[in-house]
């Protein structure tokens, strides 16, 4: 009976908003994937930021296209001391809960993010310290100039200081006390919608925040978000074609062309910020996992040019991800700063000159050796390997396959030293400069750099390259470096680029939200079209 | 009978001890749960310090000893992938799962008994061979075929039913059930049956071949020979005899369909145990495994443990020998 009055209101309730001004719009939003966790600073992970850019906001947010538009600072610049950035933050905002945003939330937002058990730690290595000049105003002071801080802001998410003293949340949640933190599952943020409920895993029901700063700047259409992670590939796409959600990020490559012929759904699709890529072993004297004795096969130049001429990457791109891949030769997506055409351009598929190279590098007969891949971390990751198995195969290179959850893959890579010698692996570039890919693909393993290099590459004219990237301040000069390091590196076919990974949207037809480039759809730009 | 609940139940601690010590040996192969918990700016000494501080780092042995120590208290630790309490989350996913298992042995049970008595009484007829056939599916399809079927028929083409999820719940205490609204029974519909189908057909299956050999038997002559009509041989004495069996069967088989909800839980993204579990695996979250794990050698103990009792209840052989077994 209480059900049906309920019901009752809400029909009367909706039937009011009809006639009045505003329309009630729910957004039901699906991904495989929940959350893992409110706390801002707690997790630097996808998802994790995606839910968390909805309810909490950074300094400077990305558009779905990466480009930088001021969120709660309006503007930024480095002081005549190029180690202080300055930032002139927004006022007049609130937060969820009515209290006033000013300069002291951003100086404990910062430090928060920057406790030895925060994850974001690792964006904000170059920071010295945070300091208020006044309500409205905040310098960060950085340990050398570093003219690309604002590029590390953007998931750097602003809390309310006296929220988090009241809630005993000023600190990121460690995992030895045994006890959940408060902003675990709850949130108090500045940003476009405000949590109603959350169940992890199940259900988090978002409702729009009407005294939101930016309402005349944004559509912010969208009053209700309910936000369910449904984990099954072929649930996930019935919960779209039954109707009962509205919005799906992640899309399954053999469903796409299937949605698209249905005219009540749209399928948007664009470039992810990620890269796929292969990567060797380079540094050691001997490997392990191969069938030559004494010898590095992949130490030679001429072995890994032969692997990367053997790889046809339009073919993985047709069969293996029906279309919804970009091809590429550089480990960076088009709109990192420093990608250039002649970069990204893969070296024609040649199977007589790939066996050419390797006879004359001492192996006319080829060589067997061990893959490692993912099987849960790409868009098909387990299939492209599979695939590039074969390539490989015909130039007379026998590659053993083992492909297994990321948990383990991972972990063999990130060991110091790696315990695999030819891997799988992809990176997204969230600075949105080549200085990231350089530091830590690249750069020999030491301290915070080089962290993913498992190549035992080690060039110490390249590192003290990298090492200036940081704190140039000549724009100009500092990108002559990174075409420089480029050139170099590319020169000497270390990984094997494959592709750049391509997202794919779900939604009904009245919906048209864009691929962001890094898998963060901002719902506060959705508008719903009119019929 | 005190004597024998009590070595039921310290043997039932024997098999928690033992899955325990297997479950956490296997734990290593899982994976590494720091490269799930750590952003990739992260540095090697980052990796060091909270594997430190999550105690990975001590010998195997000591961690072991630790988790049992902890486990004997009924605590299991914080999830590395929700930093939640785990005692909390189990509580939280326990009556999504333990409605969907009970749903299903009911409806397999009903059902089973009820299809199993047709198809043995008319074993000749159209809708017993075509019984017959349905049920060969459901032993030989895989759940998550059945599951995704269901999806397609109920909620993408006819849009009777929703297609995931538990629909709307409501809070009895800290017991959150789906029967009160008509979300929630309808969410429940196709997740019971296609958990309850392989049960279903097991039971009908075992309920025809037993009333077959009752059938055959004397005393059913001997009714026959008494005149009494066919409807009560069948059901008084006959359906009776059947019985015992099928319900060993079927308490038994509660169990596993509490601990094999994990395909069902997938396919309908339904927020039990099973769910828990798949994620916690893929995240090597190791404290959540574990939990999950105990629990499931806990519910198979007990229910092995009522099975037993009942036994000793049923069959009066087992009683006399156990006061024989107290006279020495």
């Amino acid at each position: 009976m209480k059900m049906t009055v309920r019901g009752l209101l809400a029909v009367l309730a909706t039937t009011t908003m009809l006639a009045g001004i505003a329309e009630a719009r729910t957004l039901k939003w699906a991904r495989s994937g929940d959350s893992l966790t409110l706390d801002p600073h707690a997790q630097n992970e996808g998802p994790t930021h995606t839910l968390a850019h909805q309810i909490y906001e950074p300094l400077i947010i990305r558009d779905h296209t990466g480009k930088q538009l001021p969120a709660l600072a309006t503007s930024w610049s480095v002081t005549s001391d190029p180690t202080v950035w300055e930032f002139k933050l927004r006022t007049g905002v609130k937060f969820h809960d009515g209290a006033d945003f000013d300069a002291d939330d951003v100086v404990f937002s910062l430090e928060r993010a920057m406790q030895p058990t925060s994850d974001m730690k690792g964006l904000l290595t170059s920071i010295d310290s945070v300091s208020k000049v006044d309500q409205h105003t905040v310098r960060i002071k950085t340990k050398g100039p570093n003219p690309l801080l604002p590029n590390n802001l953007g998931d750097l998410f602003m809390m309310d200081k006296g929220w988090a003293e009241k809630n005993n949340a000023t600190k990121v949640q460690d995992f030895k006390n045994r006890e959940e933190n408060f902003a675990v599952r709850n949130a108090n943020g500045t940003g476009p919608f405000s949590l109603v409920s959350r169940e992890p895993d199940v259900k988090t029901v978002l409702k729009r925040n009407d005294n939101y700063w930016g309402k005349a700047e944004v559509p912010l259409e969208v009053t209700e978000v309910i936000y369910t992670p449904i984990k099954a590939d072929a649930t996930r796409i019935a919960a779209l074609l039954s109707g009962e959600i509205d919005f799906v990020q992640d899309l399954p490559v053999q469903d796409i062309e299937r949605l698209r012929q249905d005219r009540k759904l749209r399928v948007n699709s664009g470039p992810e910020n990620r890269t796929i890529f292969f990567g060797f072993n380079v540094g050691d004297a001997d490997l392990k996992t191969d069938n030559v004795d004494g010898k590095n096969p992949f130490a030679d130049k001429r072995v890994r040019q032969a692997m990367n001429m053997a790889l046809n990457r339009t073919a993985i791109q047709r069969v293996v991800m029906r279309g919804e891949s970009v091809p590429t030769g550089v480990i960076m997506p088009p709109f990192v700063n420093g990608w250039t055409k002649e970069l990204d351009a893969a070296p024609a598929v040649d199977a007589a000159a790939a066996r050419k190279l390797l006879a004359d590098a001492g192996y006319p007969n080829g060589f067997s050796t061990t893959l490692h891949c993912p099987n849960d971390r790409y868009v098909n990751d387990e299939a492209i390997c599979q695939a590039a198995v074969g390539m490989w195969g015909a130039i007379g290179v026998k590659v053993n396959l083992v492909s297994q959850s990321k948990s383990i893959h991972f972990t063999l890579i990130q060991k110091q030293p790696p315990e695999t010698d030819f891997f799988m692996l992809g990176w997204g570039v969230p600075t949105f400069d080549s200085d990231y890919v350089f530091s830590f693909l690249y750069h020999t393993r030491a301290g915070s750099r080089g962290s993913w290099n498992a190549l035992r590459y080690s060039n110490a004219e390249i590192d003290s390259k990298i090492q200036t990237l940081s704190s140039e301040t000549d724009i100009a000069k500092r990108n002559a470096t990174i075409a420089d390091i480029w050139g170099r590196l590319k020169e000497e076919a270390l990984y094997i680029p494959l592709h750049h990974q391509t997202l794919a949207y779900g939604m009904k037809s009245d919906l048209d939200i864009p691929v962001d480039v890094s898998n963060q759809p901002k719902l506060k730009f959705v508008s719903f079209k009119r019929s | 009978m005190f004597a024998y609940a009590v070595r039921s139940l310290a043997q039932g601690l024997l098999v928690l001890v033992a899955v325990a010590f297997i479950a956490f040996s296997m734990f290593r192969f899982v994976g590494d749960p720091i490269a799930n918990m750590l952003g990739q700016e992260a540095t090697l000494q980052d990796r060091q310090e909270l594997s430190e501080r999550l105690g990975l780092n001590d010998p195997w042995p000591v961690q072991f000893a630790r988790f049992m120590g902890n486990a004997a208290q009924g605590e299991f630790g914080v999830s590395y992938r929700q930093a939640r309490k785990v005692s909390d989350l189990m509580r939280e996913r326990l009556p999504a799962t333990v409605e969907l298992a009970v749903l299903s042995a009911l409806v397999a049970t009903v059902a089973g008994v009820l299809l199993g008595v047709y198809v043995a009484i008319n074993r000749t007829g159209f809708l017993s061979n075509a019984i017959m056939s349905i049920s060969l599916i459901g032993v030989s399809l895989p759940t998550f075929l059945i599951g995704i079927g269901l999806i397609y028929i109920f909620a993408v083409e006819l849009r009777w039913l929703p297609s995931f999820g538990r629909g709307e719940t409501v809070k009895i205490g800290w017991w959150s059930t789906g029967l009160l609204t008509e979300s929630g029974r309808k969410s429940l519909i196709m997740p019971v049956l296609t958990l309850a189908f392989f049960q279903l057909t097991l039971i009908m299956r075992l309920v025809r071949s037993e009333m077959l050999e009752v059938m055959r038997s004397d005393f059913i002559r001997f009714a026959r020979a008494r005149g009494l009509g066919e409807r009560v041989i069948e059901l008084r004495h006959a359906l009776r005899n059947t019985l015992v069996p099928v319900v060993t069967i079927a308490g038994l088989q509660l169990g596993s369909v509490i601990a094999f909800a994990i395909v069902t839980e997938t396919v309908f993204q339904w927020p039990g145990l099973g769910a828990l579990f798949v994620n916690a695996v893929q995240f090597a979250d190791v404290p959540v495994m574990a939990a999950y794990l105990m629990f499931v050698a806990g519910v198979f103990v007990i229910t092995n443990l009522i099975v037993d009792l009942l036994y000793f209840l049923l069959d009066p052989r087992l009683r006399a020998s156990g006061r024989t077994a107290k006279g020495h």
